[in-house]
């Protein structure tokens, strides 16, 4: 039997607006995925320390802040320090397409805006990780 | 047979008709909030209705129909655009440009770092500076903000919480510079703490300090700047978290409550400071129910502080509100179909007897508004007061059986609510117990689940899309330059002022914080010799700690 794809919910930066983070959390779940949810205000370093520790799959962020071309990056960056090259980084929240795309240069995978469909998410994560050397692992 | 009894027969045979030979559309007949509604309501939906009792005269107990005499016959709403962008600079020419365009008051944006109690050059706001709000730091920020703004003429709300004492001092001391004494200046901090544990989730410290801090407020501002709005009882935040109407309404009055009992507790005269409480919530899709929110909220308010609190003045029992139209609403697909969602939404507010309204303007769910955005959003207000008639007479809706059967059920679920948080032993013991954070994001779960599952039908989202859209509007970029000015404006300050009285100000707040004196002079003389928001926070942080949160989902 395939093992469940583990995620980590989180949300970096400074913003509390969880309502997104939490209903994407709950929708995973009920999809059939281990959920972590790490809660609010993390900082990057918060987040890759637990990712590592959690050893997931995917790590999705949550911001709604205007502060997803600082912190996606930085989390990016720091995952590689830690030598972790086979993650998936994905998220959602106000980003505005321009930004998207130079996210998605960098190695951020699909990001998604608001009425974004939560089964759309999570056939996105499933498909990713089929095609992924964690899924063999 | 008496009449009622006539009614009953007639809609009885009405119903088995309608049941027979009747087809209804597939659709979900429940309120947003999900509760069921009827094809039709009659005298029988309002048949306990006591009008002297339940609704009286608007300016009268229980003000159901409103807390003015005369309502919008006499003044209209405060007509207020939430509006906060980029550095002090930014802001101030986005307010010159609304009071030219016909706002009648300011509504302050702070950016992330602000609202968190975090300096612009602190490594953690790095991204997010000026960008979801205005950069406040300091009294020098503060000062270019309200440049040129006559603050004896103008009155600002701020959407400010656990550090609102901080903005308020700020804001007092850009006043003093223009001449304007604290007992001249009007407006509101948010200043609700409590509905940030539940749902709006921008705490620095734990709720005991916090509630301190509060009522420090109260007790200094119903001394010294009693025009001075002191908590804004948000619902807003706890129904954009996801919440349903009849938990947005508990929610919010048990918060309500609360305040009052601690500044009754920590030995304040309720008639001392209830007068200065406002409210804020509000105004989703739902048009009926919004309105009768808004009726329930003033009935059950002017209650418990008559009966629980014993208040005699007629202003301590007034439900003031204001409405913000619901983001949460707004799609970034169709943006422009925003523009009318928003304005039925602010129209169940006027309807609803709001004293001050906020219109969303279209392109929120993509960015900050632009200018275009922002004036539509105020023409929308402005076609609701002068055009509509909505403003004509004092609660027109009052007597629709629709209206005032809701009104009831919200206000019986409410005291459902209220019980459910006394058994677990009040507000804050149900915070740390994790109970509104679950129902709030239980609620939000089921919605997005109607949603998905095609039960509810959101125009251009599930339905009506429109394949491969381009969005048409322009939308607001922020410039990184933003950051980079502002970590300079901050460092430089720490270079040029008095930085020995900076020191002694912040370790006399520090005495005061671990003692039980007034927060409020020293935080005052703190601001006023330039410490920066985040040295305040930071001080106020080593005495009272930080509250920390258990995720759940």
């Amino acid at each position: 039997m395939e093992r469940k794809v583990r995620v980590l919910v989180g949300k970096p930066g400074l913003d509390g607006h969880d309502r997104g983070a939490k209903v994407v959390a709950s929708a995973l779940r009920d999809a059939g995925m281990e959920v972590i949810y790490t809660g609010l205000h993390q900082t990057p370093e918060m987040i890759v320390e637990a990712a590592v520790q959690e050893d997931v799959d995917v790590v999705g962020l949550s911001i709604l802040s205007g502060a997803h071309m600082a912190l996606f990056p930085r989390v990016l960056e720091l995952l590689k320090e830690k030598g972790v090259d086979d993650v998936l980084v994905t998220g959602g929240g106000i980003i505005p397409e321009s930004d998207m795309e130079k996210l998605g240069k960098l190695g951020v995978g699909k990001l998604f805006g608001p009425g974004a469909p939560t089964g759309e998410i999570a056939d996105y994560i499933r498909e990713w990780f089929k095609s992924s050397s964690r899924a063999k692992g | 047979m008496g009449e009622l009894e006539k009614i009953r027969e007639a809609r009885k045979k009405w119903q088995e008709k309608y049941e027979k030979s009747c087809t209804e559309r597939d659709a979900l007949f429940q309120s947003i909030s999900g509760v069921p509604v009827k094809p039709l309501y009659t005298p029988e939906d309002a048949e306990g209705l006591d009008y002297l009792r339940d609704l009286g005269l608007p300016g009268e107990y229980p003000f159901t129909r409103g807390v003015r005499q005369n309502m919008y016959r006499g003044r209209l709403w405060t007509m207020r655009l939430f509006s906060g962008l980029g550095t002090a600079m930014d802001s101030n020419r986005r307010y010159h440009f609304l009071l030219d365009h016909g706002t009648t008051g300011l509504s302050v944006a702070f950016h992330m770092p602000t609202i968190m109690g975090v300096d612009s050059d602190n490594p953690r706001a790095r991204g997010e500076v000026g960008r979801c709000g205005v950069a406040i730091d300091s009294l020098e920020d503060m000062e270019v903000l309200f440049d040129g703004i006559p603050l004896e003429k103008v009155s600002t709300s701020m959407t400010i919480n656990a550090p609102a004492a901080i903005l308020l001092a700020l804001y007092i001391g850009v006043a003093e510079k223009q001449g304007v004494g604290p007992d001249k200046i009007t407006g509101t901090i948010q200043n609700d703490i409590l509905k940030e544990y539940i749902a709006q989730k921008s705490w620095i410290f734990p709720p005991e300090p916090s509630m301190r801090i509060i009522t420090d407020i109260l007790a200094f501002c119903s001394e010294h700047v009693p025009r001075w709005n002191t908590i804004s009882i948000s619902g807003y935040h706890i129904r954009e978290a996801g919440s349903t109407a009849a938990q947005e309404l508990a929610f919010t009055l048990a918060d309500g409550l609360a305040y009052v009992e601690a500044g009754v507790k920590a030995g304040l005269d309720v008639d001392a400071f209830a007068p200065r409480l406002s409210f804020f919530f509000d105004a989703h899709l739902d048009f009926f129910e919004e309105i009768a929110k808004f009726r329930a909220a003033r009935r059950i308010w002017a209650r418990e502080m008559k009966e629980r609190f014993k208040a005699k003045k007629t202003e301590s029992l007034l439900l003031r509100f204001h409405t913000q139209t619901a983001g949460c609403s707004l799609t970034a697909q169709q943006p422009e179909n925003n523009i009318v969602r928003t304005a039925f939404e602010a129209l169940s507010g006027v309807l609803g007897g709001t004293q001050s309204l906020h219109t969303n303007s279209m392109d929120e769910t993509l960015a900050l508004p632009s200018e275009k955005a922002a004036q539509i959003a105020l023409r929308t207000q402005q076609i609701i007061a002068f055009e509509s008639g909505a403003a004509d007479t004092i609660d027109p809706l009052a007597g629709s059986y629709y209206v005032e059967s809701l009104t009831d059920r919200l206000e019986k679920q409410a005291y459902e609510y209220f019980e459910r948080i006394e058994k677990l032993g009040g507000v804050v013991k149900a915070i740390e117990r994790g109970f509104f954070q679950k129902e709030i994001s239980d609620a939000a779960y089921r919605y997005q689940k109607e949603i998905e599952q095609k039960k509810r039908i959101i125009v251009g989202v599930n339905d009506y899309v429109v394949e491969n859209e381009k969005v048409e509007i322009p939308v607001l970029v922020i410039d990184p330059e933003v950051e980079r000015i502002q970590v300079a404006r901050v460092k430089a300050l720490r270079e040029k002022r008095d930085n020995d009285a900076v020191k002694r100000r912040l370790e006399e707040l520090k005495k005061a914080a671990a003692g039980s004196e007034n927060l409020m002079a020293p935080i005052l003389e703190a601001s006023r010799a330039y410490a920066t928001l985040g040295e305040i926070v930071d001080v106020l942080k080593s005495v009272f700690g930080e509250f920390k949160e258990i995720p759940v989902f």
